[in-house]
C-alpha cells in the first residue's frame, strides 16, 4: 500500500520535532453487504475507504493526525501535525530500519466474500427468510442482513517494526418478530467468524433463522421477570458478555493505570472463584475477534487473565507497556485509521469446568436460566455491570419452566465472579461489537454453562 | 484549520450534481457528499494525553432502477472512486426485490411544507478561527476545576475536549439539491470520587456551537456534585416506587421511544405503536415533537437526508398516537407522505428514518415540584444497559440505576446496584412532564419526568 522508503522518511518527519516514539499505521477496507427485510431483498451495499494514522508520542502525550491520501506529501503533512499536536521537545533526524516481521497467518480464508456472486448472498437471505416464516404462524416479520469486511493493514513504528496483516469477517444476522396475546416479542441470532463465505458451512442460514424465530416464539407466553436477588444459571455462550463486562473491561491496563478499575492493585490476589480460568484469546480459531497481530503490530497471544480465581495479569496496548517496561500483550486495537489505538479485548472466555450442564439446572432449586443475551454495559471504577436477558426461563425444582420477559442483570464485578459456583463441561461463543469511547470493534465472548449463587434480577413480576 | 469556503462548498455541490447528472435513462441516482474537520483532546493529570485532529470526507450513492435500489460509498472525494462508486452501486441496484414504493424525492415531495422560513444558522466561524491551544487550555481548566471542586474527587476518567465543522451536499437526477453546514463542540469529564469498592462516578459536560458557548464551571460542578452525592452508596430493599428521571436521563429514554415512533419500524410491525394510530398512548397531557426547524436543538437540519425540507412533526398530541415519522419510501407506502425524517449516519449508509430534536411538551410543574409528588420515591441520575433492556418493539424497560432516594422533597441517601423496570406503555399512561427542557447533544431533549409507579430491584 505504501512503499517501504516511503514509511521510513514520514516516520522521520514525524520525529523531526520532538518525540521518542512515531507510528504509522495504513488501512485499506473494503465492506459489502445485503438486507433483507420484511420479505424484499432491501438493498445490495458497498463500501470501501482507505487512509492512514500517524501517531507521535512525547512523554505522556500523544499526537495524531490522518488522512485519506497515502501520497509522501499527505503522509508527511499528517507526520507533521501529529508531531506538533504531541507537543514534543527538541528537534533530531531520526533514520528508522524497518524490518519486516509478518505475523503468519492465524487460518487460511476459503473463500474470499468478494468473489462470492451477489446471488448467493441473496440466495442465504431468502432461506432465512423461508426459514423464519415456516417456524411458526405467529411469526410476523423477519430481517436478515448479510455482511463481509477486508481489512489489510500495513505497520511500521520507530522501533523499526514493519507487519502487515489481511482480515476477513464474515457475518450473518437475522431478527424475528412474533405476534401473540401479549403483544410483540423478538428474537435474534448472529453468528460472526474471521472467516470468508465458508460462514455457511459453519451456520446454515436455515438454522440461524430458525433460532432467532424461536426465540422469538417461545417468548410469546413469557411471564413478568422477577425481581430481586436470585441464582442465576448461564447458558453456554450466552454468558460470555457476563465476563467481558463483569472483569474484561476492568483488566484493560489504561483504565488500571486511571485508577479506574476495581481490579487495580489486584495482581497475584483472589478476584473470582477458584472455578474461574479466564483467557483473552487473539488467536481462537476463526473467532470474531481474531487476529494474526493486533492494530499496533504486535502479534496477536492467548493471555490468561484469571487462574483458578487468581488475577495473572492485566491486557495491554504498546502504550501503556512502554510504560511500564514490559511488552504488548496483543490487545491494541483501534476502529479505523482514523482512531487512536487503545487497549481492546478479542475473543473472552471461561474455560470449560467439570460440572455437567443438565446437573447444573437440576441442582438449583429455584432462580433464573438465561438462554440468549443482548449486550451489557459496565462501570469499570465501581465494578457494577449489567447485562440484558432477550431468552430466559424460570428454574424451579431443578427445571426449567415459564419463560420470562426480557430484563436486565446488574451486579458487581468481584462479588459476581467470586459467587460462581458452577462451570459446566460444554462450551461456545457469541459475536459481538464492543464499544470503548466511542469506538467499535469485533470481539467474541465465551463460556460454558456457569451458575452465579445470586445476582439482582430487574424485572417487574410480584408485589 | 481552514474555513471551509464558499468555493469549498461549491466543490462538493458540483461533485454531486456531476454523479447525480450521469442517470441513464429510467435510473434515478443520487449523490451525498460530506466533509468534516474536528480536534480531541484528552488531558489526564494536568498533561495532555492526547491531541487528534480529524478530517474526513466521502460521498455515498444510491441508484433506483425499476423500484430496486443499489447503493456503495466511499471515504474518498477522488473522481475516480467516485466514478468507481456509481457504478458498484449501479451493479447492485440489480439484486434489490422491485418496490413499487421505493425512490428518490422529485421537486415535488421535496418542496417547502412551510410559507416562508429563515434559513438555519448552524455554523459559527468562533469555532473554525480558535486555536488548537485555545481547545487544550479549556480541556486543561475543565480538569482543574474538577479536581478543586470538593476533596473527595480523587482522579478521573476522562476529561475531554472535541469539535466538528461538518459539511454536506445532495443532489438527485430529479432535480433536487441541499446543501448544509455546521459545527458543534463539547466539553466532558467523568469524575473518580471515594476509595476502592466505594468508588461512585459523575458524569459532567457542557455542549454549544463554538468554544465561546461552553461552561467549563457549570461541567466540573456537575461532574463532580453527581459523583460525591453518590458516595456510601447502599443497596436498598425491592419494592415498588415513584420515580423521578433526570433531564440526561430522560432523553436517552426519549432516543428509545422515537424508535417505536419510526414509520419504517411500523410499517415493518416492529414498534409497540404499531397499530395505536389514533389512540390514547400516553397521559392526556402529554404531547411529543420532533422539530428540526428549532435552531436552539443541536440536531437541528434544514433538509433531512434525502433533501426534503425538515418541519415540526407532532406525533403524540394530548395523549394521542397522531403522526409517524417518515422518509421518502416509508412515506408513501404509509400514504402519508414524508414528514422529512430520513436521516443517515454519514455517507456511508442509505437514508433510514430518525428523529433530529424529538422533545416533550414540556408540562406545568417544576424539577422541585416533581420531587416532592415522589415523596419516598428514587431520583435516578444515571442509568446503564438501555440497549439491551428496553425496547421500541415490545415495549419492555429495565435498566440499571445510580441515584438517590426522595426524602421530604429533597434527594437523600445514595443507591447502588439496583434496576428500575416497567413497560413504556405503562410509563407512557402515567408520566408528568416537568417544565426544564433542555438541548442536549444527540436528537432527544433533556426534561425531568415523573413515573408514578416503577419496580425497582435491589436486595
Amino acid at each position: 500500500m505504501v512503499e517501504e522508503s516511503v514509511l521510513q522518511r514520514v516516520l522521520g518527519a514525524a520525529l523531526r520535532s520532538g518525540g521518542e516514539f512515531a507510528e504509522v499505521y495504513v488501512e485499506d477496507r473494503r465492506n459489502a453487504g445485503a438486507r433483507l427485510d420484511d420479505g424484499k431483498i432491501e438493498e445490495f451495499t458497498a463500501g470501501r475507504a482507505r487512509g492512514a494514522g500517524i501517531r507521535v508520542v512525547s512523554g505522556a502525550s500523544t499526537g495524531y493526525a490522518h488522512t485519506s491520501d497515502l501520497s509522501e506529501r499527505a503522509l508527511t503533512e499528517a507526520a507533521r501535525a501529529a508531531g506538533a499536536a504531541a507537543r514534543g521537545a527538541g528537534g533530531r533526524t531520526t533514520v528508522v530500519a524497518l524490518e519486516r516481521r509478518d505475523g503468519a497467518p492465524t487460518h487460511p480464508v476459503r473463500e474470499l466474500p468478494e468473489t462470492v456472486e451477489k446471488l448467493r448472498k441473496a440466495e442465504v437471505l431468502r432461506r432465512a427468510d423461508d426459514a423464519a416464516r415456516s417456524a411458526g404462524g405467529a411469526i410476523r416479520q423477519v430481517s436478515a442482513a448479510y455482511a463481509d469486511a477486508r481489512k489489510r493493514v500495513l505497520i511500521a513504528n520507530s522501533d523499526g517494526l514493519l507487519v502487515s496483516d489481511d482480515r476477513v469477517r464474515t457475518r450473518f444476522m437475522v431478527s424475528c418478530t412474533a405476534l401473540g396475546d401479549g403483544g410483540l416479542q423478538s428474537g435474534f441470532e448472529g453468528p460472526g467468524r474471521t472467516v470468508g463465505f465458508e460462514l455457511f458451512d459453519d451456520f446454515d442460514p436455515e438454522e440461524v433463522a430458525r433460532t432467532a424465530a424461536g426465540r422469538a416464539l417461545r417468548m410469546l407466553d413469557a411471564r413478568p421477570a422477577p425481581v430481586g436477588k436470585l441464582p442465576v444459571v448461564l447458558r453456554r455462550g450466552a454468558g460470555g458478555v457476563l465476563f467481558h463486562e463483569a472483569c474484561g473491561h476492568g483488566l484493560e491496563a489504561d483504565l488500571v493505570a486511571r485508577d479506574a478499575s476495581v481490579f487495580r492493585g489486584r495482581v497475584g490476589t483472589q478476584v473470582a472463584s477458584p472455578l474461574v480460568t479466564l483467557v483473552d484469546d487473539g488467536t481462537f480459531d476463526r473467532g470474531w475477534g481474531t487476529l494474526s497481530v493486533d492494530d499496533e503490530g504486535h502479534p496477536a497471544r492467548r493471555n490468561t487473565l484469571i487462574e483458578n480465581g487468581v488475577l495473572s495479569g492485566y491486557m495491554w496496548d504498546l502504550l501503556r507497556a512502554r510504560k511500564e517496561g514490559r511488552g504488548s500483550s496483543g490487545n491494541g486495537r483501534r476502529e479505523t485509521y482514523q482512531s487512536l489505538p487503545m487497549v481492546r479485548m478479542t475473543n473472552t472466555y471461561l474455560l470449560a469446568g467439570q460440572s455437567d450442564p443438565d446437573d447444573i439446572i437440576a441442582s438449583t432449586p429455584y432462580g433464573l436460566y438465561c438462554a440468549a443475551l443482548g449486550g451489557g454495559q459496565v462501570n469499570t471504577a465501581t465494578g457494577d455491570f449489567v447485562f440484558g436477558v432477550t431468552e430466559a426461563y424460570l428454574i424451579e425444582n431443578g427445571r426449567l419452566t415459564a419463560p420470562v420477559r426480557a430484563a436486565n442483570l446488574i451486579g458487581n464485578g468481584p462479588e459476581t465472579l467470586l459467587g460462581i459456583d458452577a462451570v459446566g463441561t460444554d462450551f461456545d461463543t457469541w459475536a459481538g461489537t464492543c464499544g470503548k469511547d466511542g469506538q467499535g470493534v469485533p470481539v467474541s465472548a465465551g463460556q460454558p454453562t456457569v451458575r452465579v449463587t445470586e445476582m439482582t434480577v430487574g424485572g417487574t413480576a410480584g408485589g | 484549520m481552514a474555513e471551509f469556503s464558499a468555493a469549498d462548498r461549491d466543490g462538493l455541490l458540483s461533485l454531486v450534481r456531476k454523479v447525480a447528472g450521469e442517470a441513464r435513462p429510467g435510473e434515478q441516482v443520487e449523490a451525498y457528499a460530506a466533509r468534516s474537520q474536528g480536534v480531541e483532546v484528552k488531558v489526564f493529570g494536568g498533561e495532555v494525553e492526547s491531541l487528534a485532529s480529524e478530517n474526513v470526507e466521502g460521498v455515498g450513492v444510491r441508484v433506483v432502477v425499476d423500484g430496486r435500489q443499489g447503493f456503495a460509498w466511499a471515504g474518498s472525494l477522488d473522481a475516480d472512486v467516485v466514478a468507481e462508486t456509481l457504478a458498484e452501486a449501479r451493479d447492485n441496484a440489480g439484486f434489490g426485490t422491485p418496490d413499487e414504493f421505493l425512490g428518490l424525492p422529485g421537486p415535488d415531495e421535496a418542496a417547502d411544507p412551510g410559507a416562508t422560513r429563515a434559513a438555519l444558522d448552524l455554523w459559527r466561524a468562533g469555532l473554525l478561527s480558535t486555536a488548537a491551544d485555545d481547545k487544550v487550555a479549556l480541556a486543561l481548566e475543565l480538569e482543574r476545576a474538577v479536581m478543586g471542586a470538593d476533596p473527595r474527587i480523587r482522579g478521573v476518567r476522562t476529561v475531554s475536549y472535541g469539535d466538528g465543522a461538518s459539511q454536506m451536499a445532495l443532489a438527485n437526477s430529479l432535480g433536487v439539491e441541499a446543501t448544509s453546514r455546521r459545527t458543534v463542540c463539547s466539553i466532558s469529564a467523568l469524575t473518580l470520587a471515594g476509595e476502592g469498592v466505594g468508588t461512585r462516578t459523575g458524569y459532567g459536560f457542557s455542549v454549544g456551537r463554538e468554544p465561546s458557548e461552553l461552561d467549563v464551571a457549570e461541567a466540573a460542578a456537575m461532574a463532580a456534585g453527581r459523583a460525591v452525592r453518590l458516595l456510601g452508596a447502599t443497596q436498598p430493599k425491592s419494592r415498588r416506587l415513584p420515580v423521578v428521571f433526570d433531564p440526561l436521563v430522560a432523553s436517552s429514554i426519549l432516543g428509545v421511544i422515537s424508535g417505536a415512533l419510526n414509520g419504517e419500524s411500523v410499517l415493518k410491525g416492529r414498534s409497540m405503536f404499531a397499530t395505536r394510530l389514533g389512540e390514547a398512548v400516553a397521559a392526556p397531557h402529554l404531547s411529543i415533537v420532533d422539530d428540526p426547524t428549532n435552531p436552539e436543538a443541536l440536531g437541528a437540519a434544514g433538509y433531512d437526508s434525502e433533501g426534503v425540507p425538515t418541519r415540526p412533526v407532532r406525533l403524540i398530541e394530548d395523549g394521542t398516537l397522531c403522526r409517524f415519522l417518515h422518509n421518502v419510501q416509508t412515506g408513501r407506502r404509509s400514504g402519508s407522505g414524508t414528514t422529512g425524517s430520513a436521516v443517515r449516519a454519514g455517507y456511508t449508509s442509505t437514508p433510514g428514518v430518525g428523529a433530529r430534536a424529538l422533545h416533550f411538551q414540556p408540562g406545568p410543574s417544576s424539577p422541585e415540584e416533581l420531587l416532592r409528588r415522589a415523596e419516598g420515591g428514587l431520583f435516578v441520575q444515571a442509568i446503564t444497559g438501555l440497549n439491551s433492556g428496553a425496547s421500541p418493539v415490545t415495549g419492555d424497560f429495565s435498566v440499571g440505576a445510580d441515584g438517590l432516594m426522595i426524602r421530604q422533597g429533597a434527594l437523600a441517601e445514595p443507591v447502588r446496584e439496583v434496576t428500575v423496570a416497567s413497560t413504556f406503555q405503562r410509563m407512557l399512561l402515567d408520566l408528568e412532564v416537568g417544565n426544564d427542557l433542555q438541548w442536549l447533544a444527540g436528537g432527544a431533549a433533556g426534561i425531568t419526568l415523573f413515573v408514578p409507579e416503577m419496580t425497582m430491584s435491589g436486595s
